[in-house]
C-alpha cells in the first residue's frame, strides 16, 4: 500500500520488515510462464513428488497482475525478449525473478545471434539457477533461497541504506581485470601434444 | 356489513398464518443486533480463512500430495499470508480502465456477499448477555427473496469489473459471468418454489421450524438436486467457472485486477459459497436442527440453544467439501453445453416439478377430492393419480427414448456383414473391426491368372 515505506527507521520498521517479509515469502504466486525445456522441470515441481504447494505456491496466476514471481524457464530468444519484458512490467511490485537454467542465466550453449545472452540483459534477476535443465529439487532450492532473501529484505529508509552499502562495497572491490590470474594460460598452450588442456 | 363481519376472521388468519417469521425479536435491543452482526461478520471471515486452506489441503490429498503445510501449523497461516501479501502489493490500475467503476466493482462484490447472511438462522433461540434472542440478525416474510435479490446485485460487481477494465478478456469474462449467473438464478429460484409450497412461507425461521418433522430434502428431492447444481453455477466454481477460465480468458473478469482489489473478489467468491451452502442447509437440510437420531436424545437437549450453531456449521462444511470435491474431480464444461443444460433441462424440468408439487400440496389439503386407504395409510386420490400418470409417462418416455437410441445406432453403424471376401472388388481390402475374412474366391478377377503372364514368369 506504500504506507510501510514511509516509516522512520527503528523498532517499528524492523518489526514491520519481519512481518511483511514473512507474509510475502509465505505467499509467492508465480506467473504461468515457460519458454523452453526448463519449463517441463518447472511443471514437475508442481507434481506430487516435489509439490510446490507446500510453500503455498501452487497458485500459478494466469494474469501477470496477480503474480509475484517470474520463473524465466528456458532460453530467451531475441523475438521473445520484448514479451518477457512486458510480462515483467505488468506485474505489480514487489516482484522477483528466478533465472532458471543456464540458457536463461547466460545464453548457455546457444552462443548465437538468435538468443539473448542471459535474461539479465532485459530484466533484473534475483536468483540465478544453473543446470541444463536444473532438476526440480534445484528449483525448490532456488525458491527457498529466494524465501530467505525476501524474509531479510529491507523496507523504506533501511532499504535505501542497504542499497548504498551494497554500492559502496561494489566500488571498493577489486575489478576482475586487476585480479591475479588463477592459472597460467600460456603454459597450458605450450604443453606437449595430447596434454594441451585448452585445445 | 358482511366484509366487516369477515374482517376479524381475516385478521386472525393472517396472525396464525405461517407467512410471518417465527423468530421472535421482541427481546432484542438494537445493540444486541449490532453484536450479532459483528459475530456473523467474524464467523464468515474466519470461515473464509479456513476454507481456502481446507480446499488446498483437500485437493492436495486428492492428488496424493500434502498441500500447503509450511506456513504456520498445518499450513493454517497460508490464507492469512495470501491476504496480507495482497494488501502489501502495489495497486495497479490500467490506463484504459474507468477509474471510478474499476474501484467500485470489487467493493460491490465484497460487501454484497455479507448481506445475505443477515437472514440465515445460525441457531435457534439462544441467551446472549441476558436476553433471549434467535441467533439470526433479522427475518422478514420474504427473507429468501432477499438472498436472490442480493445475489442479483452481487453480479454487478463481476459485470462492472469486466466492463471497466478496458480490455477484451475481462469484458468477455464479465459477459459470460452475467449470462451464466442470471440463467442459473432462474433455475435456482424455481427450485426453491417447491420448498415455499411445503413450508407455506418464505421466512427462513418458518422454513426451519417446518422441517422439525421431516427435512425438505426428502419430499423436495428434485429441487435439492437442481439447487445443488445451480449453486455451483451461481458461485462460478468448477466445473462451471467459465467466467475466469484460465485457458481461454487468462483470468476472465479479474484479469486486470491485482493486489487488494483482487483479494476482495476472492473473498466475495468464497463468502458466496458459504451463502449458497447456508441457504441449501436452511431450505433442505433442516437448518440448525440436529440430525434425526441426535435430535431425539433426551427430549431434544441437543436440538436447541447454542447446539444449533454446531449442526449448522457441520452442514455448511459438508457442502464446502462437496464444492472442493467437485473442483478436484471435474474438468470445466464447454460454454454452450453449460447454457443448454441450464435453459433446456434445468428450467423446464423444475417448472414441471413445481406444478407437480402444487398438485401434491393441494391433494394433501383435500382440495381435489378425498383420500383412499392403501396398505393402512390414507393417501389423497389426486396424489396417487399423479404418481400413476407420472409412472406411465416415464415408461412411455423411456420406451420412446430407447427406440430413438436404437434408430440413431442403426443410422450411425449400418449393418456390416460378419464375413467378407477381401478380393471381391478386384484388389485386397482389409476387414472392418469384428469382421472375419472368407477364403479368397478363385473367381475374383485378381486371382484368375492369365496364361501369358504365367508364361512370362516362368520364362
Amino acid at each position: 500500500m506504500g504506507l510501510e515505506e514511509k516509516l522512520p527507521a527503528g523498532f517499528v520498521l524492523t518489526t514491520l520488515e519481519n512481518v511483511a517479509g514473512y507474509m510475502r515469502k509465505a505467499s509467492i504466486w508465480p506467473a504461468t510462464f515457460g519458454l523452453a525445456c526448463c519449463a517441463i522441470e518447472m511443471m514437475a515441481v508442481g507434481t506430487p513428488d516435489y509439490d510446490i504447494a507446500r510453500f503455498g505456491m501452487e497458485r500459478f496466476s494466469a494474469t501477470p497482475r496477480q503474480a509475484d514471481l517470474m520463473i524465466v524457464a528456458g532460453r530467451v530468444s531475441q523475438k521473445m525478449a520484448p514479451v518477457v519484458r512486458q510480462v515483467y512490467d505488468q506485474m505489480p511490485n514487489p516482484k522477483w525473478v528466478i533465472s532458471m537454467g543456464v540458457c536463461a542465466s547466460s545464453g548457455g550453449m546457444f552462443n548465437n545471434y538468435a538468443i539473448v545472452q542471459g535474461v539479465d540483459h532485459i530484466i533484473p534477476v534475483d536468483i540465478y539457477l544453473p543446470g541444463c535443465p536444473p532438476r526440480p529439487e534445484m528449483l525448490l532450492n532456488a525458491i527457498i533461497e529466494l524465501h530467505d532473501q525476501i524474509q531479510n529484505s529491507k523496507l523504506g529508509v533501511n532499504r535505501v541504506a542497504a542499497a548504498r552499502a551494497a554500492e559502496a562495497a561494489a566500488l571498493r572491490a577489486t575489478p576482475t581485470s586487476q585480479m591475479a590470474p588463477t592459472h597460467d594460460h600460456l603454459a597450458h598452450l605450450a604443453a606437449p601434444a595430447g596434454k594441451n588442456l585448452l585445445a | 356489513m358482511s366484509t366487516i363481519a369477515a374482517l376479524p376472521g381475516l385478521v386472525s388468519l393472517v396472525a396464525e398464518g405461517t407467512d410471518n417469521p417465527r423468530a421472535d425479536f421482541s427481546d432484542t435491543p438494537l445493540w444486541l443486533s449490532l453484536v450479532k452482526a459483528l459475530i456473523i461478520f467474524v464467523y464468515l471471515l474466519v470461515s473464509t480463512l479456513l476454507v481456502i486452506w481446507f480446499e488446498r489441503r483437500v485437493i492436495g490429498r486428492m492428488q496424493q500430495r500434502p498441500g500447503p503445510n509450511r506456513n504456520g501449523p498445518f499450513g493454517l497461516l497460508q490464507t492469512l499470508a495470501d491476504g496480507m501479501k495482497s494488501m502489501l502489493k502495489e495497486d495497479v490500475r490500467p490506463k484504459a480502465a474507468d477509474a471510478f467503476v474499476f474501484t467500485l466493482a470489487p467493493l460491490i462484490t465484497a460487501t454484497m456477499c455479507f448481506v445475505s447472511f443477515s437472514i440465515m438462522p445460525l441457531a435457534g433461540e439462544v441467551s446472549m448477555f441476558g436476553h433471549t434472542t434467535p441467533f439470526q440478525l433479522t427475518d422478514t416474510p420474504i427473507a429468501v427473496l432477499l438472498v436472490l435479490a442480493v445475489a442479483g446485485v452481487g453480479i454487478y460487481g463481476v459485470v462492472l469489473a469486466g466492463w471497466s477494465s478496458g480490455s477484451p478478456y475481462p469484458l468477455m469474462g464479465g459477459l459470460r459471468a452475467s449470462a451464466q449467473m442470471i440463467s442459473y438464478e432462474i433455475a435456482m429460484g424455481l427450485s426453491l418454489v417447491a420448498v415455499f409450497l411445503y413450508a407455506g412461507s418464505m421466512s427462513t425461521s418458518q422454513i426451519v421450524s417446518a422441517q422439525s418433522g421431516l427435512w425438505f430434502v426428502v419430499p423436495a428431492f428434485f429441487s435439492f438436486f437442481v439447487y445443488v447444481i445451480t449453486m455451483v453455477g451461481e458461485t462460478n466454481r468448477l466445473p462451471f467457472d467459465l467466467a475466469e477460465g484460465e485457458g481461454e480468458l487468462t483470468g476472465g473478469f479479474h484479469t486486470e485486477y491485482g493486489s487488494m482489489r483482487f483479494a476482495m473478489f476472492f473473498l466475495g467468491e468464497y463468502i458466496n459459497m458459504f451463502t449458497v451452502a447456508a441457504l441449501a442447509t436452511t431450505m433442505f437440510l433442516g437448518g440448525w436442527q440436529a440430525p434425526p437420531g441426535i435430535a431425539a436424545i433426551n427430549d431434544g437437549m441437543f436440538n436447541e440453544g447454542w447446539w444449533g450453531l454446531l449442526w449448522f456449521t457441520a452442514k455448511l462444511w459438508m457442502f464446502m467439501f462437496v464444492f472442493v470435491w467437485l473442483r478436484g474431480s471435474l474438468p470445466r464444461v464447454r460454454y454452450d453445453q453449460f447454457m443448454r443444460f441450464g435453459w433446456k433441462f434445468l428450467i423446464p424440468a423444475t417448472l414441471a416439478w413445481v406444478v407437480l408439487v402444487a398438485f401434491f400440496r393441494a391433494g394433501q389439503n383435500g382440495w381435489l377430492g378425498g383420500t383412499v386407504d392403501v396398505a393402512g395409510r390414507s393417501f389423497p386420490v389426486v396424489s396417487l393419480a399423479l404418481v400413476g400418470i407420472i409412472a406411465a409417462l416415464a415408461l412411455a418416455g423411456g420406451w420412446m427414448w430407447d427406440a430413438r437410441v436404437e434408430r440413431r445406432e442403426a443410422r450411425l453403424h449400418p449393418h456390416v456383414p460378419d464375413e467378407i471376401d477381401p478380393y471381391a472388388g478386384g484388389h485386397p481390402v482389409p476387414p472392418m473391426p469384428g469382421q472375419r475374412l472368407r477364403e479368397p474366391s478363385l473367381t475374383a478377377p485378381a486371382l484368375t491368372s492369365r496364361p501369358d503372364t504365367e508364361e512370362a514368369t516362368r520364362g
